[in-house]
């Protein structure tokens, strides 16, 4: 039976398995520790977790003032508050000197639900997608999560790992192959390919389902790294099937979508769709309703994929 | 040589600078060189011939606008030689308009944009405990840029973690680019507010390396230090001298030869 598990939790665990091999992992919070989860690693090495109260400029900063003296931070808030609030300072005091820190920002997207549009960081990839030399992984369960913390590691520079908060089935396998900026292909199709990131990926899968029943073949990608992009994988798909949509619980401006429609431009002439958050901010209700409000369901996944094919010449 | 002929020499080397890139910032950079000198000929424990020494003090200039001065220091301390000057924010030169670690010998950290540096320098501190380092971390800020909250979050977090390896000097002109910081913004008691956030303060005259350095020596412990360095902004010519205007403009070759006559110093070639 698939293992259910929040993707934070299982990214707090993650912490907690690396900091026994690596020494030179420290772990910055700003008072969020039990949301974020790192009160895992904190519980394990209290030596080595170090809470910087509600300010995440300084706790930026802080980091930087960590990897600039050898150390590795992981550094841990909401996602509006790490890439919204303290964007500059991740851009001028970390990503612009390519220093070696890990941003592991929970509480992405609609998914946060009841706390509503303040809280729901819906641009937090774009953000991070347009700083030089970052790194941006988005795991879609708490196995690919634990995967992903470890291959930040052996990445020089800054990485942006997206954690989101619901608990989630794992459907990945332990020995799936998981290489940064390299697309993993989950299901092969010939009609249309939907790539997918994060939550999107299972209702990515949801929706190949249901195509399949009414005779229409999908594949879906999962794309766990959005930067650097598997562009590769981009343009075989859009010249095996002819046809792409993205899904990402994320704005289609700046995230996943944004970066598939830079790859196709001047290269493809396949119809293309992106499932996201169509430029408006999130509000307040349970995630379940919010995904169907905004589109973000294997079942508009699939008529978008529709709407696709129907656009083909 | 004499110490005050140092500083002469140094604003010298800084305004060469700045009048062969017709850009940068005379004002803040006349203000800050006697507070480099207390720290790079004096206090601080560095090794030029090594500038990644792991056990090196650092020191992150957080005003970085003011790095035309802390460029003049470095050349002259042999990080790298003297006429890079020359080409100071030119395309192909390493002197970054604001200190670029990356690219520049003897830089510490990359700052300018106001008010992260002193925080990153926090960072440093709490690294150097953590690495059981006995190293002291320097960080040098404008008063203006204590406008900005980081410094606060950074100043509440540095007394959290008992930063005694930290000290803070503020290089205190009190001039800003749109005027004087108490029409602009004012900071209030700058040593009470300090104080209140639990740093062990002292104020010197911001022209006396002497008086800085040995500042800099009074022990302490269990805190971090704030040193408020009173300055004049463009220290040492006449016609810059507590002016808001000289902030971020190059002299002209009247204005050059001007200071250099006021500085003592002949101009080459």
């Amino acid at each position: 039976m698939a293992e259910s598990k929040s993707l934070r939790v299982a990214y707090g665990e993650a912490l907690a398995e690396i900091g026994a091999e690596h020494k030179e992992v420290v772990v910055l919070d700003a008072d969020l520790a039990h949301a974020t989860m790192t009160a895992i690693f904190a519980d394990k090495y209290p030596e080595r977790f170090y809470n910087m109260g509600i300010a995440e400029a300084n706790l930026m900063c802080a980091a930087s003032g960590f990897a600039y003296s050898g150390l590795t931070p992981f550094v841990s808030t909401f996602a509006m508050f790490g890439a919204g609030r303290a964007y500059e300072m991740i851009r001028n005091s970390i990503s612009y000197c390519n220093l070696n820190v890990k941003l592991g920002f929970s509480h992405s997207g609609l998914c946060v639900g009841e706390d509503g549009g303040s809280h729901q960081s819906i641009e937090d990839i774009a953000l991070m997608r347009v700083l030089p030399g970052m790194t941006i992984l988005v795991p879609c369960d708490s196995i690919e999560m634990k995967k992903a913390v470890r291959a930040s590691l052996d990445i020089p520079g800054p990485v942006y790992i997206r954690v989101a908060r619901p608990v989630v089935d794992s459907f990945t396998n332990p020995e799936d192959e998981f290489i940064p900026g390299k697309a993993n292909i989950l299901r092969e199709g010939s009609d249309v390919a939907i790539i997918a990131t994060g939550l999107m990926v299972t209702e990515a899968l949801e929706a190949a389902e249901k195509l399949s029943k009414e005779g229409v073949s999908a594949s879906v990608v999962n794309m766990h790294t959005i930067k650097p992009l598997d562009e590769k994988c981009v343009l075989e798909m859009a010249e095996k099937c002819g046809a792409i949509v993205t899904a990402e619980e994320h704005s289609i401006i700046g995230g996943l979508g944004s970066a598939v429609a830079e790859t196709l431009a001047g290269k493809s002439a396949a119809p293309f769709i992106r499932v996201g958050i169509q430029d408006k901010f999130g509000k307040s209700g349970k995630p379940s309703e919010l995904f169907c409000e905004y589109g973000l369901t294997g079942s508009n996944i699939a008529d978008q994929c529709k709407k696709a094919i129907a656009q083909k010449k | 040589m004499d110490k005050k002929q140092k500083a002469r020499e140094l604003r010298a080397a800084t305004l060469t600078s700045i009048y062969g890139a017709q850009s940068g910032h005379p004002g803040g950079s006349l203000s800050v060189v006697e507070i480099l000198q207390a720290l790079y000929y004096d206090v601080a424990n560095i090794k030029p011939e090594d500038p990644q020494w792991e056990d090196r003090d650092r020191i992150v200039l957080s005003k970085g606008h003011a790095c035309p001065a802390l460029y003049a220091v470095l050349a002259d301390k042999g990080y790298y030689p003297s006429c890079d000057l020359d080409k100071l924010r030119q395309a192909d030169c390493h002197l970054q308009g604001h200190p670029d670690a990356c690219k520049t010998p003897g830089i510490d950290v990359n700052t300018g944009s106001l008010g992260q540096g002193v925080a990153i320098a926090g960072g440093l501190a709490m690294a150097a405990k953590h690495n059981g380092r006995s190293y002291q971390v320097f960080a040098i800020v404008g008063d203006g840029e204590l406008q900005e909250g980081i410094c606060w979050e950074a100043a509440m977090s540095a007394a959290h973690y008992k930063l005694d390896n930290l000290v803070v000097l503020l290089d205190y002109n009190g001039l800003q680019i749109d005027g004087r910081n108490d029409e602009v913004m004012s900071l209030g008691d700058i040593m009470k507010k300090y104080e209140a956030f639990g740093f062990d303060c002292q104020a010197v005259d911001g022209h006396d390396a002497d008086a800085i350095a040995s500042a800099i020596r009074k022990p302490v412990s269990g805190k971090p230090r704030f040193i408020c360095c009173k300055t004049v902004k463009g220290k040492g010519v006449s016609f810059m001298e507590d002016q808001a205007g000289w902030h971020g403009k190059a002299p002209s070759k009247e204005e050059y030869e001007q200071a250099m006559k006021e500085l003592g110093v002949e101009i080459n070639g």
